[in-house]
């Protein structure tokens, strides 16, 4: 029996979607808008795309915010993978508390979580740069890959590993001829998820940030607090692209595994 | 073979399977510890003791910053904190609900839709926020429109309002609201409805009896990834909501910056902790008094 939705309810929920999408699409659009302050229309430009090029600062940002996001997505991913190996194996003592302890800073307000690792830091005189940054974002993306990978597993036909050490493979072999590449798509979304955390993190690396060491959200909040300029409908733009562009080669290379 | 290191080592974990989860979980748990769970554990120290006199702390015990959280002006942070994390629940509820039906019952529209509520949650969330200002501010998209239209005169003040601060909460974590409804409405068993249908029941008591108490668990699940962020919501009051309406979160980050008062501000995050937890514990009894129903 099919059921057809109410009129009124689908264009609710249609003007929903706009909602949802328009201020995004707004900003992209006035990226392109000649006129500097008004809201009204007054031509196509590029220029302010130009003038992020001769920024040397939203460069240094933008490679910093890269260099972060992949490093400290290789690590957490790591980490975050072999978390969820061992909680998927054998049950062990303090099992409970591990896989409890993982939501944890998933539930922290970044504020507190950003605050207690500046205070941290200080307390050690540890000076604030890169490394802290790489250090913190490593810590908030390793409990969410985590979780995905451990999802992946425990949804897993855990029987074709079986198989394989029935068959004479020793565990390592197993892992590597079986449960990785079953389990590979499950790394691969963790991975994406920490790549596009780090990527987008503002509150804490707001915290765990030196002087040299601004990624591109701590510049934008910098010039959006100095001032509503259009170079900063540019760089959004810019940043708007990039995820979509991560997701784009994710969901490419996720579907060519899967196909 | 069997003498190499890598066999004895594997033969070891075979032996002792706790020893070999442990070896697993070692460095991930190594590095929550020193990078979460140390410098929590220290901001919880630091909430007990005496003010330093350039910000940092001194040496002794005492409660008084938690007792200054009493104070009727912190009391209204907290106040104002609850209700907009409560209002931004409430919104995302009425408006993400409908969502997640229409997507559920979408048919071949139905990965599109998904794909599009998913979008923004990939879209940064600074930059997000930073659109609503493009199109709340003086001389924004909305003032623009509406003055064009002869409804004002004068650019309305839309910025720097608790309702923009609504309006950016709302617009951040609506995805979160709408994905867990979508689950459990997607793995209704829509026979259950042919029954309700055959048995007399018309479409608002089919909706009433049969989906929408079959669809709580994810409307549980939703409203608390919604809460807890808008809760602790640190860029949004910041950006939109000026000084008068400052929340929990911008009250720690003032104390740790230009109040300088470090043991106020560690309090200050674990009244805010402590409101998460009651949220969680909440949700925690819901969810098991589901699965005893």
């Amino acid at each position: 029996m099919t059921r057809r939705l109410p009129p009124l309810l689908v264009a609710g929920v249609g003007g929903i979607f706009v909602l949802l999408h328009l201020p995004v699409l707004l900003l992209v659009l006035y990226s392109f808008n000649a006129s500097r302050y008004a809201a009204g229309w007054t031509g196509f430009t590029l220029h302010w795309y130009a003038r992020l090029l001769e920024r040397p600062d939203i460069l240094r940002a933008l490679r910093l915010s890269l260099v972060v996001a992949t490093v400290s997505t290789l690590v957490a991913t790591a980490l975050g993978t072999l978390i969820a190996l061992a909680l998927a194996r054998r049950p062990f003592r303090g099992q409970r508390l591990v896989e409890g302890g993982l939501y944890l800073p998933i539930v922290t307000p970044e504020i507190v979580a950003g605050i207690s690792l500046l205070i941290l830091f200080a307390a050690l005189r540890i000076p604030l740069g890169v490394g802290t940054v790489l250090v913190a974002h490593t810590a908030f993306s390793l409990p969410f890959v985590a979780v995905v990978v451990l999802a992946r597993l425990r949804g897993m036909d855990r029987s074709l590993e079986e198989a394989a050490l029935a068959l004479g493979a020793d565990e390592a072999t197993a892992f590597r001829r079986v449960t990785l590449p079953l389990l590979a798509p499950g790394i691969l979304a963790g991975a994406l998820l920490a790549f596009t955390l780090s990527l987008d993190d503002f509150v804490i690396t707001f915290f765990v940030a030196g002087p040299g060491s601004t990624t591109l959200p701590v510049l934008v909040y910098s010039m959006v607090r100095r001032g509503i300029e259009p170079t900063i409908n540019a760089v959004s733009a810019v940043l708007v692209l990039l995820t979509t562009v991560t997701i784009a080669l994710a969901a490419r290379v996720g579907g060519e595994r899967g196909a | 073979m069997t003498g190499t290191p890598r066999r004895r080592l594997l033969a070891y974990f075979a032996r002792r399977p706790g020893a070999g989860s442990w070896a697993l979980l070692t460095p991930g748990v190594l590095w929550l510890t020193l990078f979460f769970a140390v410098p929590l554990a220290v901001l919880l120290g630091y909430s007990v003791m005496h003010r330093g006199t350039y910000g940092g702390v001194a040496p002794g015990f005492t409660a008084e910053h938690y007792r200054r959280f009493l104070d009727p002006l912190y009391l209204a942070v907290a106040a104002r904190t609850l209700w907009l994390a409560i209002a931004t629940t409430g919104l995302c509820l009425l408006l993400g609900y409908p969502v997640a039906y229409v997507i559920a019952r979408a048919g071949r529209w139905r990965n599109t839709l998904l794909f599009l509520v998913i979008l923004p949650f990939w879209t940064s969330f600074l930059v997000r926020t930073y659109a609503m200002i493009v199109l709340l501010r003086g001389s924004g998209v909305i003032n623009a429109a509406l003055m064009g239209l002869g409804l004002t005169h004068a650019p309305l003040d839309l910025l720097y309002t608790p309702g923009a601060v609504l309006a950016g909460l709302v617009y951040g974590y609506l995805p979160f609201m709408v994905l867990p409804i979508y689950a459990s409405l997607e793995r209704l068993d829509l026979d259950l409805l042919d029954a309700a249908e055959v048995l007399g029941a018309r479409a608002p008591s089919r909706f009433r009896r049969v989906t929408l108490p079959l669809s709580l668990p994810g409307v549980a699940a939703g409203s608390l990834l919604v809460f807890i962020p808008a809760l602790g919501a640190f860029l949004t009051p910041d950006l939109l909501g000026g000084a008068k309406t400052m929340m929990l979160g911008n009250l720690v980050q003032n104390q740790f910056g230009p109040a300088r008062n470090w043991p106020f501000g560690a309090a200050v995050s674990f009244a805010l902790m402590g409101v998460v937890f009651v949220a969680l514990l909440a949700w925690l009894r819901v969810r098991d008094a589901e699965a005893a129903a």
